[in-house]
């Protein structure tokens, strides 16, 4: 067992863990972060995208281990009280329906416009191209980042 | 003892506006996007085991032996159970036909097939647990080609024989002659509805003796029927709530870990759960049927068809599941959404030691429009005429009649979805030199040169609902009361929400029919009679009807109440909550009425009742409740040299009778036509020799936002006069065109004859 100080969605904790442990499955089942899922195990489908130290990082691809020492937020962190500007264009644009996709869409997202403030269509499509949704075909996941992006741009 | 799981916030209270025809948000919606949403891989007991299965690592094998005790012995697990374990009557299970063991009886007919389970205080202890159990295989030869399982003396993969339904239809004339005849061969891989929340649950064992499970599905009700006589318990005591769905797309709607997770927590006396891995998941669950089909279609020299003749093999694999129904829409729908006057189909599902196959979105439609959608391409070519030109001299219209004899009495609009598709404005012709506009993408595999684009067509159509006699129905029970001066509308159902926005339809519907804003969706469960499946396009048909009939039951009692209240007899309405007269004036707020206590009604609705085809003929004159039309016009660049794809544009059309969540309905739509395209392109589960070589999401591959073009959508709304609202069901057809249009444009770009999906580059560049 290894020893590790993790800050998650503004909580540190010091916990042992298994040096194999995933940060998925440290999120999930040793502090209760079951809103990040896990989809496929191979790293494919994105849907337990996270944010370590603010940057999207799909928490089935890296050990528990490795986020020791930093602050990890998982879409249960990204608001306290009214929706972030993304989840709430998430749920006005139609962009989820099963939704076992959108914590991993909607974390990807906010990198995404870190980085781009003002993506175009091409641009959420590259940004977004490792997280895979089965339901919505996608269209409305574009509209509903570039709807946040122009929401993120006036606020600042 | 009985534990509630944690994590069940299901409770569908959040205030969404709007009614039928509005698109109001999801009541789910928040939930879902703050990750608070409980799927059924989130539920949690205290003192929870996990389960783990023992899969056959071989398509076809006799089982000597099964050594369960070094697995055992091992600290931490507590059951290892084979079929030896298994209470009965039954061992067996099934939708249609009860032919699959729960566990391994003897032999096994498929790689992945269950043969063991195992409960354990850790995931990890679990697998180990599974690791150690010895079996001895005696491994034979499987049955792989479903075409050669036909003959009789072929080997024989259960003792009946190979055949699971074999249908056809003979109508007009025997021996039709045309004079222009194009004949065509095509095959359809194995598709997987891929959905991205893996098969998991939890069963809760009950101080009754009964058990609790908790389990993402897609028909509560079928689930309870075919577990309780495994575990030799009446129906009563095998209770089933609704856990969070991460999609399903027909994979949900056959058992996977239900049986087994009961098994094990009445077995140790403690709640079971479990989770499969995605590669168990390819095993788990029931894939769309590879089919191969042999075509032959006469027309007259001016385009009408004069003949189809259709011979369709559909490989179950190894057990039924939903085969019976499989073939008899391949078989009923087989000619296409066409006026044909001769049409003789034949069509085989057989069983195989290939992974079982069963229902998929559009299942039946989706291979035999591969089929008669190519054949018209090639009809178009031998007459050139542009094949849009021939579609509308053939489209199937209100009033025609079906190669069954049943005539269609709604609208039949294939006429005007594929002139909106044709009619939409056309993307820019130069795809430019950007390599990520380009087939090829971020391989910067091409600068333009090579590229050509191609735009290709097609219909297609599904009968929605469950047909050729099936007692299709649900049921619905409406509250109306007060909660905090309000009035309130809770409305209960077994329907199961997968992601499609039923819990949102619901809630219009209520709030529609009651004039109420506040309308509570509980969690889907088997207190409440049976709801049948979410499948078939028929949820908001048949639940919503149910709804409907509930709400207006309540009603009825309201306005009484308001009458003998107000002594106003004519023309009471509610809305607003509250009762209006017929110039809208509020003549009691409905808060006050209920003050006399709630009102309560159940309703079942049950639709037109369909009757079975002749077995010679094919022939019924109702054996479809409802048919729905969806035409696509896609847009290619195709790399020719390496024979890569870009779809540029899928555009859709489609006549959804009345769209009553438009958001909603055109998600469907996006979604239904991103795995038709899907299914053209990149999806197959490859098979060889009964052995599955890609369940993964690196070598299975589903369309990326990037492999996902812009997707106009038209929605036309001719009421059915029959149906609740005059809606039509949505969700499949979108995903039986799009495959066709996608291929079809591939054609017009290359020349090449493409008979299989998914298309390969080596098909294209031959």
């Amino acid at each position: 067992m290894t020893r590790i100080s993790v800050t998650v969605d503004g909580v540190e904790s010091t916990d042992e863990v298994e040096p194999r442990t995933l940060l998925v499955q440290y999120l999930r089942e040793a502090r209760g972060r079951t809103g990040t899922p896990v989809g496929c195990d191979t790293s494919n489908c994105g849907a337990c995208t996270v944010l370590v130290d603010g940057r999207a990082v799909k928490s089935c691809a890296l050990l528990a281990v490795q986020a020791d020492g930093r602050e990890v937020t998982t879409v249960q962190g990204l608001s306290n009280g009214a929706l972030h500007p993304v989840q709430r264009a998430f749920h006005e644009r139609h962009a989820l329906q099963c939704g076992y996709c959108t914590p991993g869409m909607i974390m990807a997202a906010v990198d995404l416009l870190r980085e781009t403030p003002d993506p175009t269509e091409q641009e959420v499509r590259e940004g977004l191209e490792g997280n895979l949704c089965r339901c919505t075909g996608y269209q409305n996941i574009v509209a509903a980042v570039r709807d946040a992006a122009a929401e993120l741009r006036g606020a600042s | 003892m009985s534990t509630v799981p944690a994590r069940t916030a299901q409770d569908l209270t959040a205030d969404v506006a709007g009614g039928i025809g509005h698109s109001p948000q999801r009541p789910d919606g928040v939930l879902k996007v703050r990750g608070e949403f409980a799927y059924s891989s989130d539920l949690w007991a205290d003192d929870m085991l996990w389960g783990a299965t023992l899969r056959s690592p071989h398509p076809s094998a006799r089982i000597r032996g099964v050594d369960t005790s070094a697995a055992l012995a091992l600290p931490g697990v507590y059951a290892v159970l084979t079929h030896a374990d298994i209470p009965g009557p039954s061992k067996h299970f099934g939708l249609v036909v009860s032919d699959q063991p729960v566990l391994a009886i003897d032999e096994v007919r498929y790689q992945g097939e269950a043969v063991a389970v195992v409960a354990a205080d850790h995931p990890e202890t679990a697998r180990r647990a599974v690791a150690a159990i010895r079996v001895d295989y005696a491994v034979r030869e499987p049955v792989t080609d479903a075409a050669a399982a036909r003959a009789d003396d072929a080997p024989r993969v259960h003792p009946d024989g190979n055949i699971v339904r074999y249908a056809r239809i003979r109508r007009g004339d025997p021996a039709p002659t045309a004079d222009v005849v194009v004949r065509g061969e095509y095959a359809i891989g194995m598709q997987d509805q891929a959905f991205l929340g893996p098969e998991s649950g939890l069963a809760v064992p009950a101080a009754d003796g009964g058990v609790d499970l908790y389990v993402a599905t897609q028909w509560l009700h079928a689930d309870q029927r075919q577990i309780a006589p495994c575990l030799g318990l009446p129906q009563d005591k095998v209770r089933l709530t609704l856990a969070g769905v991460g999609g399903a797309f027909g994979a949900r709607e056959d058992l996977s870990m239900q049986i087994h997770a009961c098994l094990l927590a009445l077995r140790t006396g403690r709640p079971v759960k479990f989770v499969y891995s995605r590669e168990e998941s390819f095993f788990g669950h029931v894939h769309r049927h590879p089919a191969t089909l042999s075509y032959e279609t006469g027309a007259t020299r001016d385009g009408k068809l004069v003949y189809v003749k259709g011979s369709v093999v559909l490989d179950g694999g190894a057990y039924a599941s939903s085969t019976p129904a499989v073939v008899g829409n391949a078989t009923s729908l087989g000619a296409g959404p066409y006026e044909v006057p001769n049409v003789h189909m034949d069509v085989w599902g057989m069983y195989t030691n290939n992974p079982p196959c069963g229902a998929m979105r559009g299942f039946g439609s989706v291979q035999a429009a591969f089929g008669y959608e190519s054949q018209l391409d090639r009809l178009a070519a031998a007459l050139g005429l542009d094949p849009v030109e021939l579609r509308l001299r053939n489209a199937l219209h209100q009033g025609s009649t079906m190669p069954t004899g049943q005539v269609v009495d709604s609208a039949a609009a294939v006429r005007e979805i594929l002139t909106a598709v044709r009619d939409m404005p056309v993307p820019p012709t130069d795809p430019g030199t950007d390599p990520l506009g380009l087939p090829g993408g971020a391989g910067n595999t091409t600068h333009g040169e090579g590229v050509r684009r191609g735009i290709g067509y097609a219909v297609g159509f599904k009968n929605v609902g469950f047909s050729e006699g099936f007692d299709d129905h649900s049921t619905a029970r409406v509250r109306l009361g007060v909660v905090g001066g309000e009035p309130v509308a809770v409305v209960r159902t077994a329907a199961v929400e997968v992601g499609q926005g039923h819990v949102t339809v619901q809630q219009q519907i209520a709030r529609t029919e009651l004039g109420v804003d506040r309308v509570v969706i509980p969690p889907a469960d088997t207190s409440m009679g049976n709801a049948g499946s979410s499948s078939a396009s028929r949820q908001t048909y048949l639940t919503g009807g149910a709804v409907r009939a509930a709400c207006r039951a309540v009603r009825d009692r309201v306005l009484d109440r308001a009458r003998a209240r107000t002594g106003v007899r004519d023309g009471l309405d509610l809305a607003g909550g509250n009762v209006v007269d017929a110039g809208g004036a509020v003549l009691v707020p409905l808060a006050e009425l209920l003050a006399d206590g709630e009102i309560d009604e159940t309703a079942v609705y049950r639709p037109r009742r369909t009757a079975p085809m002749d077995p010679d003929t094919g022939r019924q004159d109702f054996a479809h409740l409802q048919f729905a039309f969806c035409a696509h016009r896609a847009v290619v660049d195709v790399d020719t040299e390496l024979g890569l794809v870009r779809v540029v544009e899928l555009a859709a059309a489609q006549d959804v009778g009345k769209a009553v969540n438009p958001g909603a309905l055109v998600g469907q739509i996006h979604g239904g036509s991103v795995q038709g395209m899907g299914l053209a392109l990149m999806e197959e589960i490859q098979v060889e020799g009964g052995i599955v070589r890609n369940p993964s999401f690196t070598d299975y591959l589903i369309p990326t936002i990037l492999d996902t073009p812009p997707m106009p959508v038209e929605v036309l709304e001719l009421a059915d006069p029959h149906a609740p609202y005059g809606l039509r069901g949505v969700a499949e057809p979108p995903t039986i065109s799009a495959a066709p249009a996608v291929v079809a444009a591939i054609r017009a770009a290359t020349g090449r004859p493409l008979t299989r999906i998914p298309v390969r580059p080596q098909d294209i560049t031959g």
